[in-house]
């Protein structure tokens, strides 16, 4: 750089310098430090469209028989490869016997039959209507629980709302800030150096999406720091995976204090068109990673459970009768998990359709009787104190609670 | 209209929207000749030199092999072990995909068929295929250099009957498994596996490929398309991986594709008939137009633009070259309301920062691994959209420090096998220059005047305007 022009940088700096930056972030960090143990709702999103049939199975609906003549999960009985019976009507997927003893304990409930209302069998349009929470409606401009968290202006901390996965999902992002992060540990400038002035230069930016995504950034990274030695090991044992290790990491924040109200986590490859398996096979490696990760999220967080309710959620069912390649294509109603320590579970809710030709949605899908809005909304009134449901859920029409969170 | 651009912004804006980031070279280049002459240069890229990243692509052996014989070299790791051939953690199929995303970054950084390679880019998003999932780990390397590659600046239909032919695309979207269940092989191979029919495929032809998701078609249709594509198939996906029609596996029956009526006994003519349908279809126009001007121009293009790209579109039955004149030639191209509004996404991101930089590199796993960490790990997204094209699904926190963190290892020289030319490293003006010839934001310049060095040169690959194109 030549001389004249250093200089006039060196100024220009210096003069900006003598502003100052306003260090109310880290007032704000320090502050939320002392955020009392709070509520934390925890969403996790099945992409591609989980069979819900084949995940509880209504092995007393003799239709479900008939629908799937290779793939079916055989009635409760003896042996592994059986259904494990939750009420002489539904039966889990054997794999999934670790959520068995949570289920029992009652923190672990089922909805069944439920799902987005509308109709259409695309991934892509099915994830954004029920993420936007505005099923049929595409240019809602956020997420709805990004809406809640801007309608309830809890505190100011930066983990508020974090999602622990590869790209900021729909349900996460709009106007409210969130963090989306891949690991803690990774979370790290790695050229102290560029800290501070880069820190200055986002903070001035003209473009207000890289100025609040870099805002957060470094409201996180001097959160963690200051956290850094606080964050107590895992306890839970944890199965490998993405999906797992989302968990992981969001049991830690949990336990610090941080200020969690809302987390996000993903688990992808249910998009089962083709040799999907019974008892075991493709989707009986899904659900495995799915309840051993789950179960030891339940472990890990101990008694801090009582402050948890984590939802399970996918974009459609699959269609009740099993295709040609032994699998499964898109379709309509599905399973819904609620685990936490204020659940009413060791049930299944919802009310069963039946699998008859004559009663299937289209002429194909299970049809849905509970809308998933229900008992989202739920979770945040009942859970996170949401007093405003409109706001959340624009033009969804106030319902009774499923009574599913105490 | 507000001040339009001056020249200097207009280079870099064009080169910015057509390359992967302008370098010394190129913005001299395009003033010698002038912005239209030079991006004509790049329509034809057959007739462009192009030796020293051929050169480097020759060295990547499985690029030039056949499905074939990477299934048989690049078997997965328990056939290697039965196979006693002892072999090496990274081979196997996973060497396959190392290589394939090698030569996408290499041709980003080093190519001068930028535009060429913009496009190619832009059609493997647009059609694409997840290369982890099974046997199009083994397809992937075909797909792109004998299905993309041919077609990215030819005629929109030839691509999309490529695509609908080749075996990665019949492997991903699961059309090699459909089958009618009333053909011949259905009724009479009771242990055939494959039994009926997949709708994967055509609905991802119609909602992905062409119309768009509103583009006017329905459930009905979608089972009506899937029946026209049946045996439309694979040999052997880990054998004989090529297309072929197998009519025992067709739907012999009539059909009706959004009104227009397809008579029996068609054979694969049914197929043939839906790609021209489908190319043909004035939904397919605007879909296609808007979101290739969505790369071009902005996340929201203005409607005159898309206007002009869709006329161009259908007048010249979907020539991607004069599409591409009809964006370059609209006066919006060069409006100062789409002057650097795109976020660059990773690859545009790191290979911009490799070429404003005249960075040599070998490409390694670290180089690649920071893609994958900004999201955008090559050839390997997973769902049938691909990537995201808008600016909000690359600014979350995360990313932005994982893009500050790879500037300064790059300007640091900590990537291994990549090196940054000694005199970008001394002069962060000249940098600064190349990114914003309308002079840098007061921010950027006052912290710029607290750094020095290599610390200055990352702090501006790190800076918002280098975020933008």
């Amino acid at each position: 750089m030549d001389g004249a022009r250093r200089l006039f940088l060196k100024s220009a700096g210096l003069g900006f310098l003598a502003l100052g930056l306003p260090p109310a972030f880290l007032v704000r960090a320090a502050g939320a430090e002392q955020v009392a143990r709070g509520k934390v709702l925890v969403v996790v999103f099945q992409r591609g469209g989980m069979d819900g049939l084949n995940v509880v199975v209504p092995f007393k609906d003799h239709a479900y028989y008939k629908l799937r003549p290779n793939i079916a999960i055989a009635e409760p009985g003896s042996g592994a490869e059986r259904g494990i019976d939750l009420d002489g009507f539904y039966g889990l997927h054997p794999v999934l016997a670790p959520l068995k003893s949570i289920y029992d304990r009652g923190h672990l409930a089922i909805l069944h039959a439920a799902g987005s209302p509308d109709n259409t069998r695309s991934h892509f349009d099915a994830q954004d209507y029920m993420e936007l929470g505005t099923p049929g409606i595409k240019s809602t401009p956020d997420g709805w629980l990004n809406r809640h968290l801007r309608e309830t202006a809890r505190s100011d901390s930066p983990f508020r709302g974090v999602a622990l996965t590869a790209q900021t999902p729909r349900s996460l992002a709009g106007n409210a800030p969130v963090l989306t992060l891949s690991s803690i540990e990774e979370f790290r400038l790695r050229n102290e150096n560029l800290g501070q002035p880069l820190q200055r230069l986002y903070a001035e930016a003209s473009d207000p999406l890289f100025r609040q995504g870099a805002n957060s950034l470094f409201e996180a990274l001097a959160m963690l720091r200051k956290l850094d030695a606080k964050i107590p090991a895992s306890a839970g044992n944890y199965p490998m995976g993405r999906f797992a290790t989302a968990l992981k990491q969001i049991a830690r924040l949990i336990k610090a204090d941080v200020g969690l109200e809302i987390a996000v986590a993903e688990i992808d490859g249910w998009d089962t068109h083709v040799n999907e398996g019974g008892a075991t096979g493709q989707l009986a490696n899904r659900l495995k990673e799915l309840g051993e990760g789950l179960a030891a999220f339940y472990q890990d967080l101990g008694d801090r459970i009582d402050d948890v309710l984590l939802l399970t959620m996918s974009e459609f069912g699959r269609t009740a009768r099993e295709n040609g390649n032994r699998g499964t294509d898109h379709g309509h109603a599905n399973v819904m998990f609620a685990m936490g320590g204020r659940v009413r579970g060791g049930k299944v809710y919802g009310r069963w359709p039946g699998l008859a030709p004559e009663v299937l949605y289209e002429g194909r899908d299970l049809d849905l009787t509970t809308d998933y809005r229900r008992v989202c909304g739920e979770a945040l009134t009942r859970h996170l104190g949401q007093n405003d449901l409109s706001k959340v859920f624009p033009n969804f029409p106030r319902t009774t609670p499923l009574g599913i969170v105490t | 209209m507000s001040t339009p651009l001056t020249h200097e912004q207009r280079t870099v804006h064009f080169l910015n929207r057509t390359s992967f980031g302008p370098t010394r070279e190129t913005i001299q280049r395009a003033k010698e000749i002038g912005i239209r002459a030079y991006f004509e240069e790049q329509l034809a890229p057959d007739r462009i030199p192009d030796t020293f990243v051929e050169e480097k692509i020759a060295a990547l052996k499985t690029m030039r092999l056949s499905s074939r014989e990477l299934i048989e070299l690049y078997p997965p790791p328990q056939k290697a072990r039965d196979q006693a051939t002892g072999m090496a953690p990274m081979q196997g199929p996973r060497q396959v995909i190392l290589e394939l995303q090698l030569a996408r970054l290499l041709r980003a950084v080093y190519s001068r068929r930028q535009l060429y390679e913009v496009m190619v880019d832009f059609w493997s998003n647009h059609f694409n295929v997840f290369a982890a999932k099974g046997a199009d780990r083994w397809l992937t390397t075909s797909y792109d250099r004998d299905t993309i590659r041919p077609h990215a600046l030819g005629r929109f239909r030839d691509l999309l009957l490529a695509t609908a032919k080749s075996a990665a695309m019949l492997f991903y979207l699961d059309n090699w498994m459909s089958v009618a269940p009333n053909s011949f092989l259905a009724a009479r191979a009771p242990n055939l596996r494959r039994r009926g029919i997949n709708e994967n495929y055509a609905r991802e032809l119609m909602e992905l490929h062409t119309l768009g998701v509103d583009g006017g078609y329905t459930q009905k249709d979608v089972q009506e398309v899937a029946r026209c594509f049946t045996g439309w198939t694979i040999r052997r996906p880990r054998g004989e991986a090529e297309f072929t029609f197998e009519p025992r596996l067709h739907d012999n029956g009539a059909k009706t594709v959004l009104g227009v009526p397809i008579p029996a006994g068609g054979g694969m003519g049914d197929g043939l008939k839906v790609i021209d349908l489908l190319a043909r279809h004035p939904s397919t126009a605007k879909f296609i137009t808007t979101k290739l001007t969505r790369r071009l121009v902005a996340d929201d293009p203005p409607a005159a633009i898309v206007g002009k790209a869709e006329t161009a579109f259908r007048q010249s039955d979907g020539d991607i070259r004069s599409v591409l004149r009809a964006v370059i030639d609209a006066p919006e191209f060069f409006s100062l309301e789409v002057y650097r509004s795109k976020v660059k996404k990773p690859l545009e991101y790191v290979a911009s920062a490799l070429r404003v930089t005249g960075s040599e590199t070998e490409i390694t796993h670290q180089l690649l691994r920071y893609l994958g960490r900004m999201g955008e790990p090559l050839f390997l997204a997973q769902p049938p959209t691909g990537y995201p094209d808008v600016g909000s699904s690359w600014v979350s926190a995360d990313m932005l420090l994982t893009r500050m963190n790879f500037a300064s290892d790059l300007i640091g020289n900590r990537l291994p096998g990549s090196r940054v030319r000694s005199d970008a490293v001394g002069g962060a003006d000249a940098v600064a220059r190349l990114i914003a010839p309308d002079s840098l934001s007061s921010a950027t310049r006052a912290a710029l005047a607290e750094t020095e060095g290599r610390d200055a040169v990352a702090l501006l690959l790190a800076a918002p305007e280098f975020q933008r194109r």
